[in-house]
């Protein structure tokens, strides 16, 4: 199956090993990624509350560089999913908004027909296409006895989210117990982790994050697993500092849920971008796989 | 004889008038269609001097048909046919055309809408004047009838009926009858016992000579026609021989298989293997779980049948069809609860102290697993603070957009019984409180006082990740509280979810197979919303209770006594008409070529060797047409919607759509 | 073009799709004035003819509605309609009728916005292929005509084939 790539700024920088383990796998469950050429930033979540037409042009111009013969856009980071996808259905559901930003882009010689492009996210893609006997297939290396903590955060979720419950999704949770791993059913795991209020706010901001790491200690979680990374920013960037502040001893390594699906596959972790996250994974990997984990 | 035909177009105040020039309509037809001697407008066709004035016209004009521009058939064909026949006109010449709900209502542009509704009148006048007479066929009323559910309605419509003296199957898919009833602890807001009202009904149904109760059996085919039904009924096997049983319990008592009981105590409690589903049961037969039954399961144990003192068990019993002849059916399926899983933030299923309000019915009361004692899912905790969240599933557009309409007041019952019972703080969070009958807006006064915390806003979740030192262990109930204008957080104990009231998951299936239908949501559709509220678009299919849609006991009742006041007045008729609507074959056509005889799914055509010819029964035919229509000879006629009348209607309706120049006819191969 | 307001005839079945249109009428649901509804019992009794005299007579679309497919008053003959439908197709495109000019719709009791919304799409349709001026065209040729009725005869032959 072929499928446009929009990796989006996160993934070029702090969110590499996002970038290497979405491709890792994608390649081994035979998903072709085809990165879009030339694609720019998607705005993030600020250009939306500046200026609406702005935002969707810089959106669409992304949406109008897709080839006309592929129509699905992969889109790992959970912001530029949301934007990819909320810009699609402005410019369907509000035709004038449509024409205008077909204007803005009309200046690039680009057009952009609204619905022409699903955008999906990699979550979707490998639940809903893949689907669980090919990934079941694939496992070499289940993650018997390790305890996952699936974080979905808002935007994927919310407002659209494709096949599952918006306010109590379900689909990662499938997607890891495919993989061997014990899925914990936290209460948070839909909450938000504060975005970019640590920039704002930081008491506010450390205390959206203490909640995620509370609730999934609580529960006995090894690790957190992510979907977006700004959300592994907080909750892995900001796990020290929120240390210091609530005087707490967290410890939990924040990764990507592509990251523990390539381990699983029997890759390398180099490869999966491990050792990019702050708070140690490998360790807890060992401690928690029984031995069965090698570590290269 | 020439035509005489009279054209009548009703304002219906300003519902037609509004969008419909209806003067002009009429002055129109007046001129304009042929064999029109009168076309008249009035403010309301339907009014006794509307129809005066049609009676007064066929009379003394000698009108050959009558045309009623008015509203749908379906609401006033009866009324307006009724008006010829006073006359002296057969009431098949009166040809009504539906300017209302086919007009006037889709419809905001005045001139389109006259437009339209000349070629209505138009298509009716042509039609009409094709039209004969008919005489409708009488059928004699079959006196006993047909109950469909053993709840609280079908219960009330049984015992009308078989007090009244006319017998009755009463039909009941549980080994008891009851309904849901059986389950509730109290009923609001009179608070009286629920098992205490219900159950003498159950003794008296089960003890009626003019009633034969079906339990533990289900509808499996229905077919004839008003006056006449067949019914067929599976009886599932029950293992129990039903006349040998004395009803004594010994069995059940010493049945040593304990299962869950996931009907009547919803999960909270359990029964044997072999059970009545509560000690009240009628009939008090027992019936086998051959899932659990460790005889059954596992090839040994035997004790029923060892202990029965009178020989009653028998394990080699199979489902039984039972058939039956009716003159009528009521309909009182029911409902089922929502599935409070479907929306998991609210944590049913997955923390343990998240309640459905029928858990939380069998937890009240007092024949329930705890004795009535309200505890948590530990069995011995009493709640220091319940949650009650009202409209899980209802009136939301994810789930169910109606609102139950039952469930504000079950809430306040609920609530009321924690404070009776317990010392707990009672918190509801409700978007609206709706108490609209009879004392209910005073009871809900009545709980102001006794001190529950109302909170008006809907729950965003149910969660049991503490923030705060005083949520430690606890459900803590996250709502945005509309009247502070604020997030609170209410730490609770233990949480009771009011669940939507739905539809049964086959109440299409069965709706199909006595021919009644289902609205968008899933309830079964009466004849008028207002008017005719428990008759159906079937003759002779009544609907009775939360079937037709969310209702209380009360009015459960009320729809129950109404079905079967209406099946009594038919009854006490002694006949129906039936509409002449059947097909008839010309012999001297017939090829006998036996394609009609597939078409037919009642089987009403008959094939006569000898001549050659297919020919239809009268009495099984339902007047669909399909057989006319698909006749190569043409020799099947369709009586009132016969090709000559719908080609003439065709013409009519595109009266303004002929080509300039006389075009040839169109001939085609009937 | 820009003004053409297409004739439509619509055969609605009694029971489901007739009061389908009484429910929209009720629920003031406003849709095109285009669609002139004739009720039928069934979609069943719809003879193909019926579609043929319409749009001989001057009619640029044809609606058939009825109950949907396991939800017919009559148990199944909504079915036959459904079958009947596809060999009409079959014919109306060997006489060079547009196939969106004639559309079977399903829609039940309580679907009043459903067929609103078809009858709103069938009007599109229909404005978008413009007039289908058959009898006009009949006027220039009579063998077009004469062509025309043995096609409806044969079809009528064809058109049931016992099972």
């Amino acid at each position: 199956m072929k499928y446009a790539y929009y990796p989006g700024c996160s993934l070029e920088c702090n969110a590499a090993a996002y970038d290497n383990s979405v491709h890792e796998v994608a390649d081994l469950l035979g998903i072709k990624l085809q990165t879009l050429d030339d694609w720019n930033c998607c705005g993030a979540t600020e250009y939306f509350s500046q200026d609406e037409l702005t935002a969707c042009a810089v959106i669409a111009r992304n949406l109008a560089l897709v080839e006309p013969q592929v129509n699905q856009l992969v889109a790992p980071c959970a912001a530029c999913y949301l934007n990819l996808k909320k810009t699609d259905r402005l410019m369907s559901d509000h035709a004038e908004l449509g024409a205008k930003v077909n204007e803005c882009l009309a200046a690039g010689g680009l057009n952009y027909k609204p619905g022409r492009v699903t955008v999906r996210h990699m979550l979707d893609v490998i639940v809903d296409d893949i689907g669980e006997t090919a990934v079941r297939d694939k496992v070499v290396r289940p993650l018997t006895g390790l305890k996952v903590a699936p974080y979905y955060g808002c935007q994927v979720v919310r407002p659209i989210a494709d096949g599952d419950c918006t306010e109590y999704p379900m689909k990662m949770d499938h997607l890891l117990t495919w993989i061997g791993a014990e899925v914990v059913d936290y209460p948070v795991k839909a909450h938000c982790c504060g975005g970019h209020m640590t920039q704002i706010s930081e008491p506010q901001a450390f205390e959206l994050i203490r909640r995620l790491l509370q609730s999934a200690q609580d529960y006995q979680a090894d690790m957190i697993l992510c979907m977006c990374p700004m959300c592994q920013l907080n909750l892995d960037g900001y796990q020290g500092r929120v240390n210091g502040f609530f005087g707490s001893d967290f410890k939990l390594p924040i990764m990507y849920f592509t990251q523990m699906l390539g381990i699983a596959f029997g890759l390398e972790p180099k490869k999966l971008g491990f050792g990019k996250e702050l708070v140690a994974a490998l360790p807890v990997l060992k401690a928690k796989l029984n031995g069965q984990f090698a570590l290269s | 004889m020439a035509e005489k035909i009279g054209i009548y177009v009703c304002h219906c105040g300003s519902n037609i008038a509004g969008t419909v020039d209806v003067e002009e309509v009429a002055r129109w037809a007046g001129v304009n269609v042929k064999d029109v001697v009168i076309s008249k407008d009035y403010k309301f066709m339907c009014s006794s001097l509307g129809q005066q004035m049609i009676e007064d016209d066929i009379k003394k004009e000698g009108l050959t048909g009558v045309v009623v521009g008015a509203c749908s058939p379906h609401l006033h064909e009866k009324t307006f046919r009724a008006t010829c026949s006073r006359a002296g006109l057969n009431p098949f010449l009166c040809q009504m055309t539906n300017l209302r709900e086919h007009v006037s209502w889709v419809n905001s542009d005045k001139e389109a809408g006259t437009v339209k509704a000349k070629s209505l009148i138009s298509a009716a006048a042509e039609r009409v004047k094709h039209q004969a007479p008919l005489e409708p066929m009488r059928v004699k009323v079959n006196p006993a009838t047909l109950v469909v559910g053993g709840g609280i309605a079908g219960l009330q419509a049984t015992l009308e009926l078989a007090d009244a003296g006319y017998h009755v199957y009463l039909v009941e898919r549980e080994p008891s009858i009851g309904g849901h009833m059986a389950q509730f602890d109290k009923t609001f807001p009179t608070l009286d016992c629920s098992a205490c009202i219900l159950t003498p009904k159950m003794s008296e149904v089960g003890q009626h000579e003019n009633v034969t109760m079906l339990t533990y059996s289900e509808l499996e085919e229905v077919s004839g026609s008003v006056g006449n039904f067949k019914v067929k009924i599976r009886k599932k096997a029950r293992y129990v021989n039903y006349d040998k049983c004395t009803g004594c319990g010994i069995c059940v008592e010493k049945c040593p298989r304990k299962v869950i009981d996931d009907v009547f105590e919803v999960g909270m409690g359990h029964r044997k293997a072999i059970y009545t589903p509560f000690p009240q049961a009628v009939p008090r037969v027992p019936v086998i779980d051959t899932a659990n039954c460790t005889y059954f399961t596992k090839g040994k144990c035997q004790v029923c049948s060892k202990i029965c003192p009178t020989a009653a068990i028998d394990y080699e019993q199979q489902d039984e069809i039972v058939e039956l002849e009716v003159g009528n059916i009521i309909m009182a399926t029911g409902w089922k609860l929502f599935d409070c899983k479907k929306i998991p933030q609210y944590g049913y299923g997955r923390l343990a102290n998240v309640y459905t309000n029928m858990e939380f019915e069998r937890l009240c009361n007092a024949a329930g697993p705890t004795n009535g004692k309200i505890v948590l899912r530990d069995g011995k905790t009493e709640p220091k603070s319940v949650a009650i969240i009202h409209c899980v599933g209802s009136r939301d557009v994810k789930t169910n957009p109606y609102c139950s309409s039952v469930c504000c007041m079950a809430a306040l019952k609920l609530e009321h019984l924690i404070l009776e019972k317990t010392k707990a703080e009672v918190y509801a969070f409700y978007i609206d409180m709706r108490t609209p009958m009879k004392e209910y807006e005073e009871f809900y006064q009545r709980l102001l006082e006794e001190g529950v915390h109302f909170v008006r806003g809907k729950v965003a979740e149910v969660t049991d990740a503490a923030r705060m030192p005083d949520e430690q262990g606890k459900l803590i109930v996250q709502v945005e509280d509309t009247l502070v204008g604020k997030q609170r957080r209410i730490p609770v104990d233990m949480v009771v979810l009011m669940g939507a009231i739905e539809p049964q998951a086959d109440a299409k299936e069965i709706g199909l197979k006595c021919g009644i239908s289902c609205s968008m949501a899933g309830w079964y559709t009466e004849r008028h919303p207002k008017l005719d509220p428990v008759a159906t678009m079937t003759d002779g299919v009544f609907v009775a209770g939360v079937c037709q849609g969310p209702k209380d006991i009360p009015a459960s009742v009320a729809q129950g006594a109404a079905a079967a006041a209406r099946v009594q007045g038919m009854i006490t008729k002694g006949e129906v008409l039936i509409e002449p609507i059947v097909a008839s074959i010309n012999e001297e056509g017939c090829s006998g070529c036996r394609i009609c005889n597939t078409m037919c799914p009642y089987n009403a055509i008959e094939f006569d060797e000898e001549k050659n010819v297919s020919r239809v029964i009268t009495a099984l035919c339902k007047g669909c047409g399909t057989c006319v229509a698909a006749c190569p000879a043409g020799v099947i006629t369709g009586a009132h919607f016969n090709n000559e009348q719908i080609f003439a209607e065709i013409e009519g309706i595109l009266w303004d759509a002929k080509p300039q120049t006389e075009k040839k006819e169109l001939q085609t191969a009937k | 073009m820009e003004n053409f307001e297409p004739k439509i005839v619509g055969f609605l079945c009694n029971w489901c799709s007739y009061r389908a249109a009484d429910l929209a009428g009720s629920a003031r649901i406003k849709y095109p004035p285009n669609v002139r509804i004739i009720r039928v019992m069934c979609s069943g009794r719809v003879d193909p003819t019926f579609v043929f005299k319409a749009l001989a007579d001057g009619a640029d679309g044809v609606m058939i509605a009825g109950c949907h497919p396991g939800e017919c008053h009559y148990i199944e003959q909504n079915y036959k309609a459904m079958r009947r439908f596809s060999m009409l197709k079959h014919t109306l495109d060997a006489m060079g009728v547009e196939s969106d000019r004639v559309q079977l719709v399903w829609a039940s009791a309580a679907e009043g916005q459903r067929l609103a919304e078809a009858i709103e799409k069938l009007v599109s349709d229909v404005k978008r292929l413009g007039p289908l001026k058959w009898p006009a065209n009949w006027q220039e040729d009579e063998s077009r005509l004469e062509a025309l009725e043995n096609i409806v005869k044969e079809h009528a032959e064809a058109m049931e084939v016992p099972q």
